[in-house]
């Protein structure tokens, strides 16, 4: 080719090389065609991992409830009341499931407005394969209403712990009935709702960050847990006569059990299976082995040895601290946190709860109500944009997140929304008790407790050794 | 007839056993106790409350012998049970007005 065809020949082939590929495409209609469906299968490829995540979380969280705080709990309380304290995890799935079908996911999950939801999805009416996109782009909104029946489910299954050996079974339903409705589908609708007002991503007037539910699920429950064992009063023989939990094994391997299942609380709230998910798995991890280190350590220096109990109740204390915290914060930060929520809750359990003397049978307050305060205030310490980049502002620049991002503001709506739902549990729980004991009356007859709930409630018996 | 009631160390059970074997005594009745005598417990905690425990996993061993051979037994019995420290147990030994054979009605010695 001769030198004066060179510089064509480039030109030609710089226009071909630079040309963008649609309009290449617009020539071959056939193309375009083909490139709209690879589009939309990457996009259908995302949402089926998104799915598939999302079905297994869902999974995880029922298994929390289901057995894991039915053994933990369980193993906990003395042999006579081990099935009527596995019930109250049991019958929960069974109740909240109808009454979320019905009306719940609504309440918490329909309309805009700053404290409750509206009636649009009652009957699940609307609630199919079509993602709803204020909440969950990706998957079928119907992923998304069962992966938030299973926290509505494990929620009021906390309260039970601090009522364990001496309600009475019809009123817990009544009880639970109640409070969710007056209690948590309001707590979920404020946090996580459109419009909600402390929703921190859809329009909330006090901005506050809670991932998985730290406000929602475990203060709630927490200070619930409290009011109610106040309410009822202390178990006969409290504090004198021993009452060691029958039987540890079930209780390791129900918090173990919880531990995994954690991953679909908190990883999952990522609602994808994204970066973002990877992070609060990781975060979540690494709070519950700190927190578990942080209660024996405790323990060693404080009771002289480490115990099987404090081991898997600092674990439990530290997934709840990094609730809130858990798609927020860098693992070094979870760990910090899920350390503090092991130090501090076993003070509160072996220390303060023995100064006020309450009965909260299974430390319900002590773990979930002051974990999770402890891990919503330090959300906003250690929340930044570097692990979630979903907060832009009009321009689409990140916005500081907590304290790290140099926004120590947000520990201040932190503060509200840790407020609101101690107001909220307690009044609430208050009102909902006495209703409750004024209508059914929530304490068995003494004769009853002592028996014991298995063969008074229920009529049969945890373990049959002779036979 | 006499009743030989022991409370053994558990983990004696097995010496125990084979000592009675090899003097003629294979019946026994094995029951699991708790109790102490001088011997102190332990402390256990759970979650910041204290309990003191004393009372300490031991096994009963019972059997009924003839009169004759009673002496024979507990002698038996005992240099098998001993370790020399306090927890070592007791024996205990009561008169037995009848013993019948459910099988065939046997009565008195010839029932045991």
């Amino acid at each position: 080719m001769g030198s004066e065809m060179k510089p064509l020949l480039k030109l030609c082939l710089l226009t071909l090389a630079t040309t963008p590929a649609a309009l290449w495409a617009q020539a071959n209609p056939d193309i375009q065609a083909r490139l709209t469906a690879v589009e939309a299968a990457a996009k259908s490829a995302q949402s089926a991992g998104d799915n598939a995540w999302m079905l297994a979380s869902a999974a995880l969280v029922l298994l929390m409830t289901g057995p894991g705080l039915a053994l933990f709990y369980g193993g906990l309380v003395r042999r006579k009341n081990v099935l009527s304290t596995m019930m109250h995890s049991f019958v929960l799935m069974v109740l909240i499931t109808v009454i979320w079908a019905v009306v719940g996911y609504s309440l918490a999950f329909g309309g805009d407005g700053s404290f409750i939801g509206d009636l649009r999805f009652a009957l699940l009416n609307n609630v199919g394969a079509a993602p709803n996109a204020d909440y969950a782009p990706t998957i079928p909104q119907q992923t998304f209403m069962i992966y938030q029946l299973m926290f509505a489910i494990i929620t009021p299954a906390l309260i039970s712990g601090a009522f364990a050996e001496r309600m009475k079974f019809s009123a817990m339903l009544l009880f639970m009935t109640l409070w969710a409705f007056i209690v948590y589908f309001p707590m979920a609708h404020m946090v996580w709702g459109k419009g909600g007002l402390l929703s921190a991503s859809l329009g909330g007037k006090f901005p506050c960050f809670d991932f998985a539910g730290g406000t929602v699920v475990h203060i709630t429950s927490g200070v619930s847990a409290l009011v109610c064992a106040l309410y009822l009063g202390k178990r006969v023989g409290f504090p004198s006569e021993a009452m060691k939990p029958h039987n540890l094994v079930i209780s390791v391997i129900g918090a173990c059990l919880l531990w995994v299942g954690w991953f679909g609380f908190n990883a999952g709230s990522a609602l994808n299976a994204s970066p973002l998910a990877s992070s609060a798995f990781v975060a979540t991890h690494f709070g519950a082995a700190a927190a578990a280190g942080g209660w024996m350590l405790a323990e060693w220096l404080h009771n002289g040895k480490p115990s099987m109990l404090g081991g898997i109740s600092g674990c439990v204390a530290g997934l709840v601290a990094i609730t809130p915290a858990s798609g927020f914060v860098r693992p070094f930060p979870a760990l910090a946190i899920g350390f503090a929520a092991g130090i501090i809750c076993f003070l509160m359990v072996a220390k303060v709860k023995q100064m006020f003397g309450y009965d909260d049978a299974l430390d319900a307050f002590g773990v979930h109500g002051i974990g999770g305060t402890l891990g919503a205030i330090l959300t906003g310490v250690f929340a930044t944009n570097s692990v979630n980049d979903g907060f832009k502002d009009s321009a689409g620049k990140l916005l500081p997140l907590g304290w790290v991002d140099g926004h120590a503001g947000q520990i201040l709506n932190q503060l509200i929304g840790v407020a609101i739902s101690w107001g909220l549990a307690i009044v609430g729980t208050i009102i909902i008790i006495k209703i409750c004991d004024l209508v059914i009356g929530v304490r068995v007859p003494k004769e009853q407790e002592i028996e014991g709930l298995d063969v008074s409630l229920h009529g049969e018996e945890g373990y049959i050794l002779e036979s | 007839m006499k009743k030989i009631e022991a409370i053994i160390q558990p983990f004696k059970l097995d010496e125990v056993k084979e000592a009675l074997k090899g003097i003629g005594i294979d019946g026994m009745t094995i029951s699991e106790v708790r109790g102490h005598g001088r011997q102190k417990g332990h402390k256990e905690v759970y979650r910041g409350q204290e309990y003191n425990v004393d009372l300490l996993p031991k096994v009963k061993v019972e059997m009924v012998v003839a009169n004759t051979r009673a002496d024979e037994v507990i002698k038996t019995l005992a240099g098998a049970a001993r370790t020399g420290k306090i927890g070592d147990g007791k024996i205990f030994v009561y008169e037995v007005a009848e013993a019948v054979r459910i099988r065939n009605d046997d009565r008195g010695e010839s029932a045991l």
